[in-house]
């Protein structure tokens, strides 16, 4: 009988909005089983939300995760809102969208520069991080955060922006989609990453399904939803742009999705630029009356979904929070097994997790219970794998 | 919303308890806890229903599910609800047939100490390992 090796990867990160715990069981270097734990640093947010007020409530869960800070306010707000029945000014609508959109362009290029570092394309990543530097400057100019935008409030939003900052945003829209475009091509044309990425970390479509992922994870499989257009919320039924969809569910198709919609998301900010009214910002909402309602908002990774319920107090009685990664986590089941060690760390990063954990990946031997190798260890033979390809291909 | 909430009528017939629609995409139906699992088998197998999640609140004299399925095409959110009787909250599990649905019943458990019957993997996922057994976090009261 073959040996079977367990791998523990992580559980602890600070940066993570959820600290994860991947085991995989190995043989030889395939792996065989997987097991997924998590909530190693609950921070009990929905209990949380239950002890303050309505409006307190987006400062606690925009500091749910650090990248997707816009997003699960949103959801949050648009819940509250439809409760209160609340009619959110045009402008205010713009502005949300357009901050929700800087957002997920930074997360993307964000994912980019990382499984670039993880392929062993440190170019890559240097490029793609210094081109997302601007769109954190644009957000802190905008918003006056570079994160925790803490923009949007029930009823519009808590900050405009000056209207001489609309050409700063078209010229930036403009460099980027440049860098974009280069930085695009480099990475869909290289022969080697076709290799290195084409095949592996396959999820079906029928898995994607079963599993209810949501975001790049599922349209990279052929799943074409986004709540942006199947229950469109702020000004997305005003703009145009096009759902991109992948049909091969592998590591190749995630990065082709997510680099496509990264252009997607620039047409998004140069029409809520060039179209946003005039007019206030925020309506002022008193009561919240009793009620329950669901309010979801398409983040970065996926589906942010939001469940509020009000007893008619100035405090939610019941507050579900439900991030993009708790469903799309657990597709590594269907992912994951049968692929070899050195494709783990790129699938378990397509998903757009949270890469931090898998640089605390430690494989160790079931028996004697020795390291075998560590996180530092097994992103370079993910690296030698690349090289060995390029090698191979002749480059 | 009509088609979805035909499709669920013809499969569950009479055992609907209750219909509420407080805006056009958002419609809440309520269900006894014994017909969840044919209540979801149809929304996620027949009707394409795709589950966003779960959520469990204490009532008190039970713990009240909800389960969020979205329909993208047809652009609803359709919450089923049922309420489990305490002191011994149970229902059967939705996950042998929608593995999407695991995490959730397990984080339930943790939580709130509704028993999902049939559960492939009823282990912890929120408490630690070392947490006492019959505490529950999000109980009103903090006890079972």
């Amino acid at each position: 009988m073959s040996k079977t090796t367990l791998i523990p990867i992580g559980p602890f990160h600070p940066l993570q909005e959820e600290a994860e715990y991947f085991q995989l069981s190995v043989e030889g270097e395939r792996v065989v089983d997987m097991d997924v734990r998590l909530s190693y640093n609950h921070r009990g947010i929905e209990k949380l939300s239950e002890s303050m007020t309505f409006d307190q409530v987006p400062f606690l869960v925009e500091r749910i995760c650090g990248i997707c800070s816009a997003s699960h306010p949103l959801a949050y707000i648009q819940a509250v809102e439809d409760i209160a029945q609340v009619k959110v000014p045009e402008r205010a609508l713009y502005l949300r969208t357009l901050v929700n959109e800087l957002e997920r362009i930074h997360s993307h290029v964000l994912w980019v520069g990382l499984a670039g570092h993880f392929l062993g394309y440190n170019t890559v990543w240097m490029w793609a991080w210094k081109y997302r530097e601007p769109i954190l400057d644009l957000l802190e100019k905008t918003t006056g955060s570079r994160i925790n935008y803490a923009n949007a409030m029930i009823g519009g939003c808590r900050r405009d922006i000056a209207n001489e900052c609309w050409p700063l945003i078209q010229k930036a829209m403009d460099d980027l989609t440049g860098h974009m475009e280069m930085l695009t091509k480099a990475i869909l044309d290289d022969p080697v990453l076709h290799a290195r990425l084409k095949g592996v970390g396959v999820l079906k479509k029928e898995d994607a399904i079963r599993y209810c992922v949501t975001g790049p994870t599922a349209r990279a499989s052929g799943v074409p939803i986004d709540v942006r257009r199947d229950d469109p919320y702020a000004a997305y039924d005003r703009v145009e742009w096009k759902l991109i969809t992948q049909e091969t569910g592998d590591v190749f198709a995630k990065a082709v999705v997510r680099l496509l919609e990264t252009f997607e998301s620039i047409k998004i900010v140069k029409q809520c630029a060039r179209d946003i009214p005039d007019g206030p910002i925020a309506v002022e909402v008193r009561d919240i009356p009793p009620g329950e309602a669901v309010g979801h908002v398409e983040a970065p990774r996926g589906e942010t979904f939001h469940y509020v319920r009000s007893d008619g107090t100035n405090r939610p009685v019941r507050h579900k929070v439900r991030a993009p990664s708790y469903v799309n986590v657990p597709s590594f089941k269907a992912s994951c097994i049968g692929a070899t060690i050195s494709d783990v760390a790129i699938t378990i990063a397509s998903v757009d997790p949270c890469y931090s954990c898998t640089e605390r990946m430690a494989v160790i031997d079931k028996a004697t219970r020795k390291r075998l190798y560590t996180g530092e260890e097994l992103v370079r033979l993910s690296e030698e794998k690349t090289r060995r390809m390029r090698k191979e291909a002749g480059l | 919303m009509a088609d979805v909430l035909a499709g669920l009528r013809e499969s569950l017939g009479g055992r609907i308890l209750a219909t509420e629609s407080r805006s056009p995409r958002q419609t809440y139906v309520s269900v006894s806890c014994s017909d969840i699992p044919d209540a979801a088998r149809c929304l996620f197998e027949r009707l394409g229903g795709r589950l966003a999640t779960v959520t469990g609140l204490d009532e008190r004299d039970g713990i009240e599910l909800l389960y969020h399925f979205c329909f993208d095409a047809e652009r609803i959110v359709l919450t089923v609800k049922t309420k489990v009787a305490k002191p011994d909250p149970r229902i059967s599990s939705i996950t042998p047939f929608l593995p999407g649905a695991e995490w959730i019943e397990r984080e339930i458990h943790d939580l709130l100490g509704v028993r999902f019957d049939g559960h492939p993997r009823p282990e912890r996922l929120i408490l630690a390992d070392d947490w006492p057994e019959g505490v529950y976090p999000l109980r009103k009261d903090g006890r079972p």
